[in-house]
């Protein structure tokens, strides 16, 4: 076939009817959440105020953010350590992990939460009742194949064995070998699974709501329930965390391609 | 009735200037070569003649009829490229049968030609092997015999052996050149490896920016080359930039030394003009005993097996030489020689108005 | 201490040592997600005595929960379904030839957003746009005199659902099968036109069954995803669809008291589904890469 000057038209066609598909809902939730609660007709900021000035809209984004940087944190101290420690030097474990981090798929959050709640339910509360701890070991479970899918392509493209060695060499000790030496060169992968992550656990739902807790998300479902137009108005500003994220994701991970999807569902 | 016509191709993308100006015939049953470095335009050519890209002026015909504006599943020309065109999904046989598959011949007829085509290549036995469990060579084969199957009226080939080994390459060559002689069938041959294109084909056409600098047959391309370009590309040759001294009796001027060159007669007096002299011809003897020569210092001596490659500083430029291993073992790195050559061996190509070509590692 | 991969049976008394690194990691996931799928495996079929029973399971065949498999099952094949064939179209419309880059760049990055933006806010965003009062419900009832809830329509519905579910696995399929036209290279194409074939002949002989085993296993990851769904149909329903994560979601939040190993089945006979679901996905991906190379 000789190459196109210009787009096909069957693509034109899909394409628009896409755009459209996904445009219209983003844009209806703009139009509502502009509705006055009086009248039903645009147009006010005053669903927005609402939100904004709602002390439980602050105090769950800062439950949320902070759950998120949790698990971040969590998650790199767990999962850093070790692949470093498969690829260096048990390589025979890495298709375990590779099929331990798919677990998480075939055991979704809403059966995570079933067999958690049911195990845990006995424990102190400032483990089961606190979400900095329980839904934190709960959110690194969901957030961890990410990651580890996203570490694990960043150490196979540098070369372990040779870095640790010229480290070793130079008098190293293993922490600064694995500080100085490994983290900055997998600091795109790290950072690219925490943005992710990030993503995840902000929009997570379904455990947090079973369990009882009180995040972002939760906070979203009580306005949806409750007041239809400040629902479009905190679901727009959700989806604009999310877009920041997902953006910050794509400029750090410039060149390697992005990790499928996560989400609260 | 020429088998293939290139008339005026011109092809332009954006700024950048493809083909500027390709005026070609091949004759029915040829082998041409296009040869030339990266970006010089045979690629682009080819692709033309194939229907994968429209000139953005001139035709191409085939047999006499133009076949510019045929869309490329149209043009019954085979085409073999140079990598990874064979369909992963259809073991070696299936893939042979494709064109005929499209073109709804029978079953049975198809599968006895597809493996005809494959014993042809030397490959019947693997005829139910996927790609993937085949070699580079052995791909490149049933991509051969693939293009033939459909029997095409000209068969196009793009680099087909760049991506295999050194070994395999010369062995398939041959083999290519053996089928399409014992076929019969019009072919163009794209390579940058100018070894490769002076062993098999019947004609040459050396291409640089996008335009023809010659077309001749191996040994005029190898032994007269018509441009400086030319000279440089294929083989390795001495190019001496001198000035013509004495045109009635044939004398330059390099490096205030006067050389023996039949070839500047009749030439203005003055001219600048690069001498090309094969390093074959090039005689190197201790200093002391020369009398038409030049006075140098063997700088290297390279190992090439039949012979051993000099390079002898000789005024501004490095010469080359290839002697044999026992007169080049006379001749140490550092040892003072002197340099002559046959008066009549030398070719002249004119520098004026021309820029002198960039050497290369030969 | 030199540094080599653990070589395999020989240094003995290192290999305890090399498995100390990664028993953080293991002593982790075990507790936060082995145990809790054991505890869902045993507790589905125990009784609240600690013996072994069936019973529990053998309800999920009875309604509701019967209807909540159905429903489920069948929510996820037409997402999936569709989701695959919408998102091939448009992922196949941004990559081809004469499809300007920064399409593609485009769709990828809204189809990144889009595949996290599950969950309350997408529900909310279809009540918004196709709820009651909805922007384009609206627009519909005043424009073209037709109002879809005259009409039997509902966004709150198992239809709404489908509608809504879309939105995340469309993007999902995007992302997924990228690659997958990516891996088409440009010389199969080119050399099916120099044997003679058409567009056409050349989907149907190479193109397509290249795709194939990439697209099932697409739509397994699509079917796994939709089924696995809690918040969105949560969010848009509050639960009058009967949806399996939905049913637990009820007896986590209300009835642990009545029947929690009711719960564990429920979430047993999920766990069954989507085990199924990869055992599908594993193999259709190494084929689906075999020929990527």
């Amino acid at each position: 076939m000789t190459p196109r000057k210009h787009i096909a038209p069957g693509a034109v066609v899909w394409l628009l009817l896409g755009a459209a598909y996904f445009v219209i809902p983003l844009a209806a939730t703009l139009i509502f959440s502009l509705r006055s609660n009086q009248t039903g007709t645009c147009c006010t900021l005053e669903n927005y105020g609402e939100i904004l000035h709602d002390p439980q809209f602050s105090k769950t984004i800062k439950t949320s953010f902070i759950l998120s940087l949790e698990t971040i944190v969590v998650t790199l101290l767990l999962l850093v350590p070790t692949v470093y420690w498969v690829h260096l030097r048990l390589p025979r474990l890495r298709p375990v992990l590779g099929f331990i981090a798919l677990v998480p798929f075939v055991v979704p959050a809403i059966i995570l939460v079933v067999g958690l709640l049911d195990i845990y339910k006995g424990t102190p509360s400032w483990f089961y009742a606190e979400p900095y701890g329980f839904l934190v070991g709960a959110y690194v479970i969901l957030a961890f194949p990410y990651m580890y899918f996203s570490l694990d392509a960043g150490f196979r493209a540098i070369d372990v064995h040779t870095l640790t060695e010229a480290s070793q060499s130079l008098g190293a000790r293993w922490t600064t070998t694995l500080v100085r030496v490994i983290v900055p060169n997998i600091k795109a992968s790290a950072l690219a699974g925490s943005f992710l992550t990030l993503a995840i656990v902000m929009g997570e739902f379904t455990i947090a709501s079973l369990a009882v807790f009180d995040t972002f998300p939760i906070y979203i479902q009580y306005i949806n329930q409750n007041k239809a137009y400040p629902a479009s108005a905190v679901t727009l500003l959700s989806f604009a965390i999310t877009w920041a994220a997902m953006l910050a994701l794509l400029a750090v991970g410039r060149g390697r391609r992005a990790p499928a999807a996560a989400g609260a569902h | 009735m020429a088998g293939v016509e290139l008339r005026q191709l011109h092809r332009r993308f954006g700024d950048v200037v493809a083909l500027d100006g390709i005026d070609l015939e091949i004759e029915s049953g040829e082998f041409v070569s296009f040869l030339g470095p990266s970006g010089c335009g045979k690629t682009t050519a080819l692709r033309l003649v194939a229907g994968f890209d429209r000139p953005t002026s001139g035709r191409v015909f085939v047999e006499g009829k133009d076949i510019t504006d045929v869309p490329p599943n149209r043009r019954d020309v085979g085409m073999v490229f140079q990598a990874y065109s064979l369909f992963p999904n259809m073991t070696a046989v299936k893939n042979v049968e494709f064109g005929l598959r499209v073109r709804k011949h029978a079953r049975g007829s198809r599968k006895a030609r597809a493996l005809e085509l494959l014993e042809l290549v030397g490959l019947g036995h693997a005829a139910d092997r996927y790609p993937h469990q085949l070699s580079g060579g052995m791909q490149q084969r049933v991509a051969l015999a693939r293009a033939l199957a459909i029997e095409p009226r000209l068969l196009l080939l793009d680099e087909p052996l760049s991506a295999l080994d050194a070994k395999v390459r010369i062995q398939l060559r041959e083999e290519i050149r053996r089928i399409q002689t014992r076929l019969g069938i019009t072919s163009i041959y794209v390579t940058h490896d100018q070894e490769e294109a002076l062993s098999i084909s019947d004609r040459v056409a050396v291409l640089s920016h996008g335009r023809i600098e010659q077309i001749g047959t191996p040994s005029e391309i190898y032994g007269a080359p018509a441009t400086p370009f030319v000279a440089e590309f294929v083989g390795t040759m001495n190019r001496i930039e001198s000035t013509v001294a004495d045109p009635d009796d044939g004398r330059v001027t390099y490096d205030q030394t006067s050389l023996a060159v039949d070839a500047v007669r009749g030439r203005p007096r003055g001219e600048r003009v690069l001498v090309l002299v094969r390093p074959e011809i090039v005689e190197v003897e201790a200093a002391g005993t020369a009398q038409n020569g030049l006075v140098g210092e063997v700088v290297s001596q390279t190992f090439l097996g039949s012979v051993t490659r000099l390079r002898v500083l000789a005024g501004p430029t490095e010469w080359t030489a290839d002697l044999s291993a026992a007169r080049a073992a006379a001749l140490p790195i550092g040892a003072r020689v002197s340099l002559r050559f046959p008066s009549a061996g030398a070719k002249v190509l004119s520098l004026e108005g021309e820029e002198p070509p960039e050497p290369s590692d030969g | 201490m030199p540094v080599r991969p653990a070589s395999s049976g020989r240094a003995g008394r290192r290999l305890p040592l090399a498995w100390l690194g990664v028993l953080p990691f293991f002593a982790f996931t075990t507790a936060f997600l082995f145990l809790p799928a054991a505890n869902v495996l045993v507790g589905a079929f125990q009784d609240d005595a600690g013996g072994a029973t069936v019973d529990h399971v053998r309800k999920l065949f009875d309604e509701p929960y019967r209807t909540a498999f159905k429903n489920s099952i069948e929510v996820s094949l037409v997402t999936a379904g569709l989701g695959s064939v919408f998102g091939l179209l448009l992922a196949y419309a941004a990559i081809r030839e004469g499809t300007p880059r920064f399409v593609r760049a485009g769709l990828t990055t809204f189809s990144g957003v889009a595949a996290n933006f599950a969950g309350i806010p997408l529900a909310a965003a279809f009540i918004a746009t196709l709820g009651t009062i909805g922007v384009v419900t609206q627009f519909m009832t005043n424009q073209l005199g037709v109002n879809p809830y005259d009409h039997g329509f509902s966004v709150f519905s198992k239809t709404g659902i489908e509608i809504v579910y879309l939105y995340f696995q469309i993007p999902l399929m995007v992302l997924v099968i990228a690659p997958a036209i990516d891996g088409l290279r440009r010389e199969w194409r080119e050399a099916a036109s120099s044997l003679g074939a058409s567009s056409w002949q050349f989907w149907r002989h190479v193109g397509m069954p290249i795709m194939t085993p990439s697209i099932l296993s697409a739509f397994v990851l699509l079917f796994g995803n939709s089924f696995s769904a809690y918040a969105t149909a949560y969010g848009l329903t509050g639960g009058s669809v009967g949806l399996v994560p939905v049913t637990i979601g009820f007896y986590l939040s209300g009835n642990v008291l009545d029947d929690p190993h009711l719960g564990q089945a429920l979430a047993f006979g999920m766990l069954v589904v989507l085990a199924l679901m990869m055992l599908a996905y594993v193999p259709l991906q190494r084929r689906a890469s075999r020929w990527s190379r």
